[in-house]
Order: C-alpha cells, then structure tokens, then sequence
C-alpha cells in the first residue's frame, strides 16, 4: 500500500497530524503532537500505551469534549469523510450518542445514580430521536440489555446502578452506548475496573457484538492481552504520539519500534524468578518541555545522534505496519510514508 | 508445614474475621460480612507467599488481621512464635515496626503537606530509633537503598509520579527494619514499565535486607514471577495452596483453573482456551453453606452444595493442597504457555 492508496480509501474515521494542548499555570502540556491513525469500518483498533501518553486525550478530542483551555490546536478529524474540528457545537451534540458513542473505565461514575438505569438506556435512544415513544424506547431498551446477556432485564432495568456489581453496570454502559447503534464506539479502559473472570466475561461479549452489531471500536488499554484478544489492528503511543501501528498480530509478534519492544519485554509473563524483569530505564518525558526530536530517544538504548534533533516520520514496513524509528528508515520492502 | 523444624514467621491458623455491616443513617446492623473463614497459612522466614484473588475474596482483609487492623473473630496469628492478636502497649508497638503494610495506591497513602523526610523519617520518630539530624541521615540512606535521593529528601508527594511514590511508601516502610511486608497489590496502580522496575526493586530488597513478603495481588503474572508459593482465596477461604510453578502448571481447583484461563494471552492468534464462568462472585454476607465457589463452578455436583470441602493433599506432592470435593489432577494449558 502506498501513500496515495491509504487517502483514497475509505475510512470510517480519518485523523492527521492531531494536536492537542493545555495551557497551564507552569506551561502549555503538549498532549497530543501530531498524531495520524486511520479506523475503518467494523474494525477493532486498539489504542495502546502508559499514563499520560495520550491515549485518553485522543478519545476526547474525536468527540470534540477537551474541555478549555484546553485546545486541539492543529490536525484533522474526518468522520466518514465529515471534518469534526470545523463541525459546529449543534452537529457534534448531534453525533455524539447516536454516531461516536463512549464507554467509560468506571461505569458507576458514568451512570447517573439516582435515575433507573432502564430509563438511562432509553433516554439515549429518545434524545436522539424525537419521534419515539417512551414505550417503544424501553422496549429497545430492554432488548438490548437482554442482548448484552443480562440475565432478566426487564427486572434489571428496574434497578438503580448502585444496585449493580462493577460487571453488570459496565453491561448496562455498553447497553446505553450501543442502542443507538452508533457506527463508532470509544472504549476506554472498558475492563481495567474489572475482575478478571468478570473481564472475561466482557471480552468475550464485545467479541460476539462486534460480528452481531458492526461497529467500529476503537479500545483504548494498557493492557496488551487485552489488546491482543479484541483487536485488529493496533497504534502504540508514547509521549503523545503514535510510534507504531500495524495488524494486531504483527505490532505483538514483530514489534519494530524500541519502546513497543520494551514495552512487551517488561511483562511478567515466562520469566524465570530468578531473572530480573526488563525495564525501560529513565522516565517518561514531560510534555511541558516535550524533547526536540524522537520523544523515546532520552530511553532508548538504540538512539543515534538525529534521533535527539530530528522527529522521525512514520515508515512503512510491511503491509499496513507503519514505525516512527530512524531505525528503519528504508528497511521496508514497500517504503511508504503518511503525510 | 514448617519449614524444616524452624519456627516459621508467620503463622495464622483457622482465622475467621468477621465485619458487621452497618447501613444507612441509623447505622442499623444489616448482617456479618465473613470476609475471613477459617484462613490457615504459615510463612517461612524469608520466602515471598502470594495471595490471589478477585475482590471481595478477603486477601486485604486477611494481610490487615495480620497488623491488626481487622477484628479477629477466632483463629490465632503468630509472629516469630508470639500472638499478636489483641497485643497492646509496647508489644504492638514491637509488631508496628516488625509488620509493615504498604498499601495500593501510592497517592492516597502519603500524606500531601508533609516532605519526603517527614513522611519517611516520621516512624523514627514514633518509635524513638532516632532523633535530629540523625533521623536525616537514615532517611536519605533508605531513600538511597530504594533508588532516590538527596534532592528528593525536601520535596512533596505531589511532585513524584506513582512509581516514585510507591519507593518513598517502601522506603517509609523499610527504615524500621521490619521484617514482613505485607504488600496488598503494591504495583497495581502503576504502568508496565514502572511495575516491572518497582518488582525488581522489591526482589532486590527481599535479598538485601532480609524480609519475608505476604503479596497480595490479583495479578496472576505477577504472582507467578514473585512468590515461592502462592495461595488463592475465593470468597474467605484459602480454595488452593502450593508451590507457585506447581499451582500455575496443575492447578487442583475449578476456581484456580478459571482464574488462570481467564488470563488475556499476548499472542493475538492463540486458541481461547478459555473457560467463563456465569455470574458474579456471591457477596460475603450470606455464604452458601458447602462449598463457596459451588454456584459457579463449571464441575458442581450435588455433595458442593452440601458439605464444605476442607484444604487437603490431593497428588503426589505434599506441599500442594486444595479444597474441592472433586479436584483436577491433570494439567492444564493455560493461555499463552
């Protein structure tokens, strides 16, 4: 694939050179600098990596929800082709719920705790569409809970969320976020809240939704099993950019770029007691001062002289496997780059 | 199973805590949360024992019985051979330095207005073990061992990020000399990459200064590259216990296998060999009265519902016991091995 043919296909959700900042009393926070990803329809992309790289900043900015002065300050966010940064307040209040739908880490905060949660699924369906009855929008409602294998909904729906377990209100949170059948879902750290038989049990729903209700997801996580069990395609970030994206399987199988590759190394998994763990030395950079060049360059124990001057364009390795690394500037067998 | 005829570190035997659940504004009591039932386990001196489970399972409360912030209904715990249930006055003020708790979340565990040599330096103080510029002296020299410094030494928890947060925790901890940590999930709050620096630094001091670890975690990877042996807890009870690599190859019980299959595997094309259980996790209010993994478990016969399975030695290996009425002795493939 080269440059030409990924602008022309047609994707459900498009973002270039994406940036986001902050002002802040000690200096502007360079959230976001210069982040590019593309989301096609009905596809599972994940969106990987630590605290403060930006992941959850990105989610925000597609729904146009930074809040000021926080400011998307440059970039491009084509939604079926629609430009959501020029969009107006009134269309983005429009698309948000019924087109780009958002799940949240921890569903009790995002369920209003004094409304049945029944009524909050519906009210999704009947703010979006005026010509509903009420009737007709808890019957949609009710459906969808029972879709979301939960067990006797119409009693469920009954009930308050603080009536729920930690797994049943995520269900309820995704019943709400998908009634609408929106063409996007944002998932945020959907299962990090969770118990692990309890995750489980939500990845293995997300699974059978995906085939049943055709929506894209873009999965934002830390956790990488994670990533690998729901995933098509993945963007590492790091430092507010993206370092690397490809297939699932070969950004986890073939990681080209030093810090996903120390990122997978450090683990815990088949790593003998007596052996120490891999870590990253240093720490991540502050955004306020974000360094010149390659942001991963002070931690990287490969860096060259121009990684410290210059920041590395995304190169194209295999098919689809696009690497911010100076490392494999003209390595690939199809040498591309992203504008 | 003492180690050998030595005395183990510690020894908890047939603990029960119970917590009365209070509710509402009259505060009415709405029931007993048995969130320990009858937990024995004994730790040698210097191994790292891991506790795992899903929340609610009573691993925090069991490590808060042990310092004496949970009320102990029955049971006994010994400390290097002395019980510490109910001490007062000076020997559990002894205990307070000996046992040491670091918590999870490394920012609401350190107070905000105080610095660094305040926060570390205070247990010194309480104790008496030091006093003026003495105290400086010891708190840099413990920060030094946890891999901060001299320009850390006046400045706030509010300027540090959770991994350095959780090194000025350990460092408070470490500077009384204890030895048990009882760490409940001491790296859950933190990324990757600052998880596998601070389990480094954990081993690293384990062999430094001697210490006995009880880590509580409900990570399973973690568990596994830490402890020597690992027990796992379902609703207050000890379901599980052996030697770490032994459990995680042939795990006994229907609970430890579910547990172990419900792991993400990192490779995207691996076989889902996953087993999901329905339901949630009872609440420990009202217990059923056999076996308390019995409503959920995949393999449930009639006798689960009745009787409740006691700990017992089910293969050839001493060390590895598990409380199930009908235990998997072959072994099991778990994701990603």
């Amino acid at each position: 694939m080269n440059a030409e043919a990924s602008v022309a296909e047609d994707f459900l959700l498009d973002v270039r050179n994406l940036e986001v900042e902050f002002p802040t009393l000690r200096g502007t926070i360079h959230a976001l600098q210069g982040v590019t990803f593309q989301l096609r329809r009905r596809e599972t992309l994940g969106l990987a990596g630590e605290t403060g790289c930006g992941k959850s900043v990105t989610a925000l900015a597609i729904l146009r929800l930074i809040s000021p002065p926080g400011r998307i300050r440059r970039g491009v966010i084509l939604f079926e082709g629609r430009d959501l940064i020029a969009a107006s307040e009134a269309e983005m209040r429009d698309l948000r719920g019924s087109q780009i739908s958002m799940i949240l880490q921890e569903p009790k905060m995002s369920l209003n705790p004094v409304i049945r949660v029944g009524d909050q699924v519906a009210e999704t369906l009947l703010v979006h569409d005026r010509t509903l009855s009420r009737r007709a929008a808890k019957d949609q409602a009710i459906e969808m809970l029972a879709t979301l294998d939960i067990p006797d909904p119409h009693r469920i729906a009954r009930r308050y969320p603080h009536e729920l377990s930690g797994g049943m209100a995520q269900r309820v949170m995704i019943a709400m976020m998908l009634v609408t059948r929106p063409k996007l879902l944002i998932a945020d750290e959907p299962t990090s809240a969770l118990d692990v038989t309890i995750q489980a049990q939500i990845l293995e729903l997300m699974k059978a939704l995906k085939r049943e209700i055709n929506t894209a997801v873009l999965l934002i996580t830390h956790d990488l099993g994670v990533m690998a069990e729901t995933c098509d395609r993945v963007a590492v970030m790091y430092a507010g950019s993206v370092v690397e994206k490809g297939p699932v399987t070969t950004v986890l199988r073939r990681p080209r770029h030093p810090y996903t590759q120390g990122l997978l190394r450090t683990i815990p998994n088949d790593v003998a007691q007596d052996q120490p763990l891999f870590s990253i030395r240093g720490q991540v950079p502050s955004l306020l001062q974000p360094p010149i060049g390659c942001a991963f360059a002070p931690r990287c124990d490969q860096a060259m002289p121009e990684c410290a001057e210059t920041v590395p364009p995304q190169y194209g390795l295999e098919v689809d496997h696009h690497v911010a690394c100076f490392l494999h500037r003209g390595t690939g067998s199809t040498y591309s780059q992203i504008p | 199973m003492s180690d050998n005829g030595t005395q183990p570190l510690l020894e908890i035997r047939d603990l029960t805590v119970h917590v009365a659940l209070r509710e509402g504004l009259l505060q009415r009591n709405r029931g007993v949360v048995q969130a320990v039932n009858g937990v024995s386990l004994v730790l040698a001196r210097g191994e790292i024992f891991g506790l795992v489970g899903e929340s609610g399972c009573g691993k925090t409360t069991l490590g808060r019985a042990v310092v004496g912030l949970a009320p102990v209904l029955s049971g006994t715990i010994r400390f290097a051979g002395e019980s510490v249930i109910g001490v007062t006055g000076r020997a559990a003020k002894d205990r307070a330095r000996r046992i040491q708790l670091i918590f999870q979340d490394p920012y609401s565990s350190l107070h905000p207005r105080k610095t660094v040599r305040d926060l570390v330096g205070v247990g010194l103080k309480l104790h008496g073990l030091a006093r003026g510029y003495e105290i400086d002296e010891r708190v840099l020299a413990v920060l030094e061992g946890v891999g901060l410094g001299l320009d850390h030494l006046y400045r706030y928890a509010h300027e540090f990020s959770g991994g350095q947060r959780q090194r000025i925790a350990l460092a408070r901890a470490l500077i009384l000399k204890p030895e048990l940590l009882i760490l409940d999930e001491p790296t859950s709050a933190l990324d990757v990459s600052v998880q596998a620096q601070t389990l480094n630094l954990l081993k690293e001091l384990r062999r430094q200064f001697d210490l006995t670890y009880l880590f509580i975690s409900h990570n399973l990877g973690v568990v596994r590259y830490m402890s020597r042996r690992t027990g796992v807890m379902y609703l207050g009870h000890i379901v599980e216990m052996g030697a770490t690599e032994e459990l995680f190859r042939r795990p006994q019980h229907p609970y430890t296998r579910v547990l172990l299959s419900a792991l993400p595997s990192l490779d995207p094309e691996a076989p889902s060999r996953r087993r999901v259980l329905t339901g949630e996790p009872p609440t420990p209010i009202n217990p059923p009265p056999g076996c308390p993994f019995a409503p959920r478990c995949p393999d449930v016969e009639e006798i689960c519902g009745r009787e409740k399975p006691v700990l017992l030695r089910r293969s050839s290996d001493p060390t590895h016991v598990c409380a199930c009425h009908f235990p998997q002795l072959n072994e099991q493939k778990t994701n990603g091995k």
